[in-house]
């Protein structure tokens, strides 16, 4: 395999294989920048990949009070997932047992899409009676009686189907510490990316899979070519002095996002060089053979 | 292209009905057609070309130099476009307006947006009774659309609202937003007597307490609301007033429990 090298770090010449994704956007605030990131990190929990929870979401960015339909500090909260009906399902049902218990919580949409999916529409009837529908500049909310005042949110939130799931970057480092560093490094960059998330536990994946196993049923399996243990004992994708490899996955709102995400990752796991961070980067793809979306490292170098 | 000007020649010796001066229906006529409408409701027989001057060929943009309290109808129905009265309109200005905008820079009569659907409708003077509300023998009054009265509006305003939203800035006269059925009605100035007589739901909105309501409303206590601070937000985004009207922890009274007991008036409390 051809290698490139950036500020010292090799740069693999293989590119991430991603795939269509349903995704859609609410906004969520509350009292203040605590609760409203309580209410988004609840409503994104058990959330990092569609194989074993329905959703991949997380918090996109959070938002200033002066950003807000309401002028409370908010989250944007995305979620991705392979189907429309998997997406309400999952929406309607992290809104209702995170955000509408969240002490002072409200929900807006968070994304203009191709079609619609229900928020308040589905909540409603938690007003058993007493939910008062409001319509106006455009919009439709919905306002249930809570126990603190009202659960106050919008009846729908439109759903993309530009977004794609998968993007990904792997991090081998010589030493754990520095592949977390590493992996750090890249959280922190893609963050600021707008339309771009990354759904695993702060941002990072240490069990890369492959597809399918040696046991029957198994959707998934180690990715044993990326485990440092199995170095001598399988065709390993390592080299002598490779200890740690940690996986980024990023789901983007579109191509571009993820494109965008993936580059202000190797930007900033290159700029933190070998010796502090990750030796190399690679990334994770099945052959081309299964994504409709390709992104070579070699065009995304900072 | 320039405006579809209807200019005053002088005072109307009698009631008009503007109704057909609209853009959906002067579309396609020629002048001498639009010149020939007629608009007097005696049988003198006025019609357009009598009372108006006319220039102008954009019946998207229909302006009125100079008004009067006999102009009935301006508006009737409109679906789209613009029309502009310089001056005072007559009784049920924008009756069953469906979209576009209305504005009336001076004072409008009775029934001003009567049954409107959709649109915006401005009244930069006072309004007269039954702002937005039903003719007599109609169910419903206001069904959608944004109704602002930038000056004072007679008794009744908002009488069996449906939908929509409807504001006043100079306060109201006696039994504001009385019979209304939903929507939301925003007073800014105070109102008379008994706001919500009978509504079954819907909102009324004030920015002060209300001095005499019916006693089948009950107080209802004053959380935080988040439906108040995205409407305040609202209001100053549309530029109907320039400062939050209700503020993040509005007063609450529920009602009107001699009917269904569902709507609700909130306050800015003192």
């Amino acid at each position: 395999m051809q290698r490139l090298t950036v500020n010292g770090v090799t740069i693999d010449d293989t590119f991430a294989e991603a795939f269509g994704m349903r995704a859609t956007a609410v906004v969520i605030t509350g009292p203040n920048r605590k609760w409203a990131r309580q209410a988004a990190v609840t409503m994104t929990g058990f959330a990092t990949s569609v194989i074993g929870c329905g959703c991949e979401a997380a918090i996109d960015i959070e938002l200033p009070a002066s950003r807000t339909p309401d002028g409370r500090p908010g989250c944007r909260v995305m979620l991705f997932a392979v189907s429309t009906d998997e997406l309400q399902k999952q929406l309607q049902n992290r809104l209702g047992q995170c955000v509408l218990t969240a002490p002072g919580s409200a929900c807006f949409a968070g994304l203009k899409g191709a079609a619609d999916l229900k928020l308040g529409s589905a909540l409603r009837y938690f007003g058993d009676g007493w939910q008062v529908s409001k319509k106006f500049g455009g919009r439709h909310f919905w306002r249930v009686p809570v126990m603190d005042g009202e659960f106050f949110c919008e009846a729908t939130t439109g759903l993309t189907r530009e977004a794609v799931g998968g993007g990904n970057l792997l991090l081998v480092a010589s030493s754990n510490a520095a592949a977390l560093a590493a992996a750090e490094a890249a959280v922190a960059a893609i963050g600021r990316v707008p339309g771009a998330i990354m759904p695993f536990p702060g941002g990072i994946v240490r069990s890369g899979s492959k597809v399918g196993g040696k046991y029957k049923g198994m959707t998934a399996s180690t990715n044993e070519a990326f485990a440092p243990t199995l170095r001598g004992v399988v065709n390993s994708a390592l080299g002598p002095d490779d200890n740690a490899v940690l996986e980024i996955v990023i789901d983007g709102e579109t191509s571009d996002a993820v494109a965008a995400a993936m580059k202000a990752g190797i930007g900033a796991v290159t700029a933190l060089g070998p010796h502090r961070g990750a030796s190399r980067i690679s990334a994770g793809n099945y052959g081309g053979k299964l994504g409709k979306f390709h992104y070579h490292l070699k065009d995304l170098l900072p | 292209m320039k405006p579809l000007t209807f200019t005053l020649r002088e005072a109307p010796p009698e009631r008009l009905d503007l109704s057909p001066l609209t853009p959906e229906r002067l579309a396609g006529l020629s002048a001498r057609d639009i010149g020939g409408i007629r608009l007097g409701l005696s049988k003198r027989g006025l019609t357009a070309g009598d009372v108006f001057g006319i220039s102008g060929r954009d019946v998207q943009a229909i302006v009125f130099e100079g008004g009067s309290s006999r102009f009935d109808g301006v508006g009737t129905g409109m679906t789209g476009g613009a029309v502009r009265i310089v001056g005072d309109a007559g009784a049920q200005a924008g009756r069953r307006m469906r979209g576009g905008r209305l504005l009336i820079e001076g004072g409008a009569g009775p029934h001003a947006g009567s049954g409107m659907r959709g649109g915006r409708l401005e009244i930069l003077g006072d309004a007269g009774d039954h702002l937005g509300g039903p003719l007599a023998g109609e169910l419903a009054g206001m069904n959608g659309g944004v109704l602002i009265v930038r000056g004072r509006a007679g008794a009744h305003a908002a009488d069996r609202m449906r939908r929509g939203v409807a504001a006043v800035l100079k306060g109201c006269g006696d039994y504001a937003g009385a019979r209304m059925i939903a929507g939301t009605l925003a007073v800014a100035g105070g109102v008379g007597r008994l706001p919500g007589y009978l509504m079954r739901r819907g909102s009324i909105l004030l920015d002060r307490v209300p001095e005499e309501l019916s006693p089948s409303f009950v107080e209802c206590g004053a959380p935080d609301s988040t439906f108040a601070a995205v409407f305040d937000r609202y209001l100053i985004a549309e530029g109907i007033l320039e400062r939050p009207l209700l503020g993040a922890r509005p007063g609450r009274f529920g009602g009107d429990n001699a009917v269904a007991g569902t709507g609700e008036i909130l306050f800015r409390p003192r």
